[in-house]
């Protein structure tokens, strides 16, 4: 600190900590409340502390889930959501590195074009081509099936775009001497550039892993059978049912179970989520 | 643009090595795109047997609608409160943050992980707090003689969104306030201390001016947001309502297209966010690179 100002060492805190109070009280309440019983909500009021059914709503959610409201077992859809966002990541990474490749590290007719198509991509976020895109997935039979929900969601510029600024500041004279030693393109790619990328991928893999498990519009598009929702979808459908009935304890289980993952990826991975976030927005 | 010095000499590894992307990329961008295009130009009768082209009469009808004016409306007083309440929000939090040593790690990592959160999780977890019947600030906005109900009043419901869509985005400016915080010369903020500036004066003269880029990009990073990535929050909480309220350009050509099957119209409107989104691309990426400079 510049100065000692014990006054203002005060506020800080006082701000930080009303900060984190306002963040943090959504998710209390909701945690709160999926520990009491449905009885507890006719009440009127959402009790402020824990109840003693955390166990049975949670287990309840997980392995039978809300048969009225015609949503799967909290548990498969969770399993959708993980395969969603695992896939989304690894494929938006591994098309998306090997394009810079070939972008950055050979010449070819219409290699400026292809650089162009693949950021356009950044202008047409799914909300805006709702329709034909939903009509493409559909000629192409790939609604309600695993490769409709994650194959469109593929193509990635960002990604695309931060592993092409990185090859750029790998020193040339790698490539030279790979080619010295009889390297062909795809040894120097898998033995110097990939080992190279490491931290960058595993920052992007951080980022596209939250971006594919909080999907929303896009499952909602593509699937219509319970076997596929995932967990972010999915509990829509929860909540528009505890509208009528008092189930608000089983959705707020839900909706904690559904906030876990991808919030426990970034306190653990902090350091690379913030690496990640800043330079794939670069 | 830039290459390699030397390169590899192949001739077809190349084209290879970017189908996979560039496949993706037609078949579900660039073609779902045009004929967004196409279709807004057409008019389909009533039992899809026949598409009459039209020129532009989906566009000129489009603007003529109260309904979509009030879209437009309803959607920029909320992507300006979105905007403003969570990077003020969040500028507050980084500032404080950063005047701290060690115990800014621990206030950070408490602070982030709301980016995690699903935007309809982030709806939902505020609908239920604000829940007319059971909600916990409805009773205490009641002890202070308000009554509450996003369901029946507009504003309300607007507020409600705003507020959940506000709180979603405060991890994320924080980080990037953090990250600008950070970059400002320490040796400017001590020699204005060594000239008598206090930590107000010196925040409104020095810090703020030099992180001005940093809120530019944001800026643009967060009306995006408003626009487009906060459908989930629409449609876990208000869907669209009440009486339109809260119906934003994107909740719009979902409801349009997808629930009400005009497609014409969605179209036209599909067109029209497209163009936002080019505008807001094209000023992220000209004006942030060129960086505002002192």
């Amino acid at each position: 600190m510049v100065e000692n100002r014990p006054f203002l060492a005060f506020l800080t805190h006082l701000v930080l900590i009303l900060g984190v109070a306002v963040v943090v009280f959504p998710v209390y309440l909701a945690f709160i409340a999926s520990t009491h019983g449905s009885g507890d909500f006719l009440r009127g009021l959402v009790p402020l502390l824990p109840g003693p059914h955390m166990i049975e709503n949670y287990a309840r959610m997980l392995n039978s889930g809300l048969s009225t409201a015609g949503a799967p077992p909290v548990w498969l859809m969770l399993a959708n959501s993980l395969f969603m966002a695992l896939t989304i990541a690894i494929g938006k990474i591994a098309i998306s590195i090997i394009s810079a490749y070939a972008i950055v590290y050979f010449k070819f007719p219409f290699r400026l074009l292809a650089f162009w198509l693949i950021f356009i991509t950044l202008m047409l976020p799914v909300e805006v081509r709702i329709i034909p895109t939903f009509k493409v997935v559909a000629d192409l039979g790939m609604l309600n099936s695993y490769a409709g929900l994650t194959i469109p969601l593929i193509a990635s510029a960002t990604a695309t775009f931060l592993f092409r600024q990185f090859f750029l500041t790998v020193p040339d004279e790698l490539m030279e001497a790979a080619r010295v030693d009889g390297a062909g393109p795809l040894k120097f790619f898998r033995d110097i550039l990939l080992p190279l990328s490491q931290t960058n991928i595993a920052a992007l893999f951080v980022i596209l892993f939250i971006y594919g498990w909080v999907q929303y519009l896009w499952p909602l598009l593509v699937t219509t059978d319970s076997r596929y929702y995932t967990i972010v979808m999915g509990i829509k459908r929860l909540a528009a049912a505890a509208e009528s009935d008092p189930y608000w304890n089983l959705v707020m289980a839900a909706v904690i179970l559904a906030m876990l993952p991808p919030v426990l990826v970034i306190i653990f991975m902090q350091r690379l989520f913030v690496k990640g976030l800043v330079e794939t927005e670069k | 643009m830039q290459t390699k010095r030397t390169i590899f000499p192949n001739k077809l590894l190349p084209y290879a090595l970017l189908t996979p992307q560039l496949i993706i990329t037609i078949v579900f961008f660039l073609w779902p795109a045009a004929q967004a295009v196409k279709s807004s130009f057409e008019r389909e009768d009533p039992f899809g047997f026949r598409t009459t082209f039209i020129w532009f009469q989906n566009y000129t009808r489009l603007f003529g609608e109260p309904e979509y004016l009030n879209s437009l409306n309803r959607t920029a007083i909320f992507a300006i409160a979105v905007t403003f309440i969570s990077m003020s929000v969040s500028l507050l939090l980084a500032v404080a943050v950063s005047r701290l040593l060690r115990s800014g790690r621990a206030y950070t990592t408490l602070l982030v992980w709301p980016y995690a959160v699903a935007p309809v999780l982030a709806g939902i977890l505020w609908w239920f707090m604000f829940n007319p019947t059971i909600g916990i600030v409805p009773y205490l906005l009641n002890q202070f003689g308000i009554s509450w109900n996003h369901r029946i009043r507009g504003n309300d419901a607007m507020v409600l969104v705003v507020l959940a869509a506000s709180w979603k985005q405060i991890s994320y400016n924080f980080l990037f306030f953090v990250a600008g915080l950070q970059s400002v010369p320490r040796s400017l903020i001590e020699a204005a201390a060594i000239d008598g500036a206090g930590p107000f004066k010196r925040f409104w003269t020095i810090v703020f001016p030099l992180i001005s880029p940093t809120t530019f990009f944001l800026m643009i990073v967060n009306i995006n947001y408003a626009m487009f990535d906060t459908f989930g929050i629409i449609d876990g909480t208000t869907s669209g309502g009440p009486a339109g309220a809260t119906n934003t350009l994107v909740y719009k050509v979902y409801a349009d297209g997808f629930l009400g099957l005009n497609i014409g119209s969605s179209s036209a409107q599909s067109v029209v966010l497209m163009a936002i989104v080019i505008v807001l691309t094209v000023i992220q990426f000209r004006w942030v690179e060129r960086r505002v400079q002192y």
